[in-house]
């Protein structure tokens, strides 16, 4: 059975200018977001990103750009009582 | 004068593919939250079977359930496996947080001096870690290439075999229905501090006279905290909707209806109290479930923002109303 979540919410964003079609973001992304196009790497599915920047961060062109973050609630509960970032900090023994 | 002793001694630890009956032990406990953020190996280089410097170097976290994992799956291997310092958390949730990260590795990489070990210069690390490592950092700091591998630890020797080459199904993420049941015990635990606290709060209103609060509440509290934390998981994509807070006030809600048809478990339980507890008890569950997000394997941090923005007044305000007309039953 398929998962799917929420639509329309990634902060993904490809600067195809920059891209060479290394593919190494097809490599890294756990949900297969990029397909392989003539030469260059495109966002096939934004709605399966789940913003985890595996792709941004081993981009050697800087092509990509995406707001990282957990998916936790938790964490952003944690992060609101606190005041910080969320962070996936599970040392109380919730989450992950 | 001053000695400089330039070869420090390099470390290697034994391990071997063969889970103890102890490791079973150890990971079931992890998995109820028993020693669960203190479950460690030590950092550091590990021999697996009888390695030579032209063996795979395989990087992992320090969560010993995330290398025990890894080990389990590399019988009649010779592999070097590089333990990375992650303060015990797996792969995954260490790349997030940035303890599997570049920084790590590279330092890791010089504490074990491994280009005296291996005469090659290729990094295997899960693809999982891929969010913390920046592989051409990596490759210009150290000398050594990272390829992603696989994402299960089961695929490890298959990806190797192949040439290191992923299939695309050894790179996708699942969330098999097994993959979140084993994920429950934990959800379930960490609900117990919080009930014990409002089983106390309900406890001092009988004791003031405010109630009576019985088998019946339990029942049905209880009721709700097992579908939030464990029904709700185990089903996921078979409940309508795509919000994980919805998805839980939803089977929150069938819970409350179907008790009300058959009249509770118990007899006396007036309008108001079912009312009351209509509105208190899908949010429960809805809290529990959307609590899920962290655990799953597909959620982004902008998709839960957005529904916790809807869901956490929603929540706030049922929960508001049901209590007062429970207590208002109560005067009554």
């Amino acid at each position: 059975m398929k998962h799917s979540y929420l639509k329309n919410v990634s902060t993904l964003r490809m600067d195809s200018g920059k891209c060479t079609g290394c593919g190494m973001c097809l490599e890294v992304c756990p949900h297969h977001v990029f397909v392989m196009s003539k030469g260059k790497s495109i966002i096939v599915d934004k709605d399966r990103c789940i913003e985890c920047g595996a792709c941004v961060k081993n981009c050697p062109f800087k092509a990509l750009e995406v707001k990282p973050g957990v998916g936790c609630a938790a964490a952003i509960i944690k992060g609101w009582l606190t005041g910080t970032e969320p962070s996936c900090d599970c040392s109380d023994g919730s989450c992950c | 004068m001053l000695d400089i002793v330039l070869n420090r001694e390099i470390k290697i630890n034994p391990t071997s593919s063969q889970l103890t009956t102890q490791d079973i032990l150890g990971a079931w406990k992890a998995r109820w939250g028993i020693n669960r953020m203190n479950y460690k190996v030590e950092p550091g280089l590990y021999r697996l079977g009888n390695p030579d410097p032209n063996a795979p170097v395989l990087v992992t976290a320090n969560y010993k359930m995330t290398f025990d994992a890894l080990r389990k799956e590399l019988t009649n291997f010779d592999a070097w496996i590089l333990v990375l310092d992650t303060k015990g958390v797996n792969v995954w949730c260490a790349a997030g947080k940035g303890t599997f990260g570049t920084t790590e590795l590279l330092n890791r990489l010089a504490v074990v001096q491994l280009d005296n070990v291996v005469s090659h210069k290729t990094l295997i690390l899960p693809q999982l870690g891929a969010s913390g490592v920046c592989a051409h950092d990596i490759q210009k700091f150290s000398g050594f290439k990272v390829v992603y591998g696989p994402v299960r630890a089961k695929d490890i020797k298959e990806f190797i075999q192949s040439g290191m080459k992923a299939t695309d199904e050894m790179r996708t993420v699942t969330f098999s229905a097994y993959d979140r049941l084993v994920l429950t015990p934990i959800e379930l635990v960490s609900t117990f501090r919080i009930s014990l606290m409002i089983f106390g709060v309900l406890f001092l209103l009988n004791l003031i006279g405010i109630g009576p609060f019985g088998a019946v509440d339990f029942y049905a509290y209880v009721g709700a905290v097992i579908i939030g934390s464990v029904l709700t998981p185990v089903l996921l994509p078979w409940i309508p909707g795509r919000a994980f807070a919805w998805k839980g006030w939803f089977l929150g809600f069938i819970w409350v209806i179907v008790n009300l048809l058959m009249g509770w478990p118990s007899s006396e339980y007036s309008v108001l109290k079912a009312l009351g507890y209509l509105l208190i008890l899908p949010p429960v569950s809805a809290y529990l479930a959307m609590n899920f997000t962290g655990s799953s394997t597909y959620t982004s941090f902008s998709g839960v923002l957005k529904e916790m923005k809807i869901a956490i007044p929603a929540m706030i305000i049922s929960i508001g109303l049901g209590a007062i007309l429970i207590l208002v039953n109560s005067f009554i």
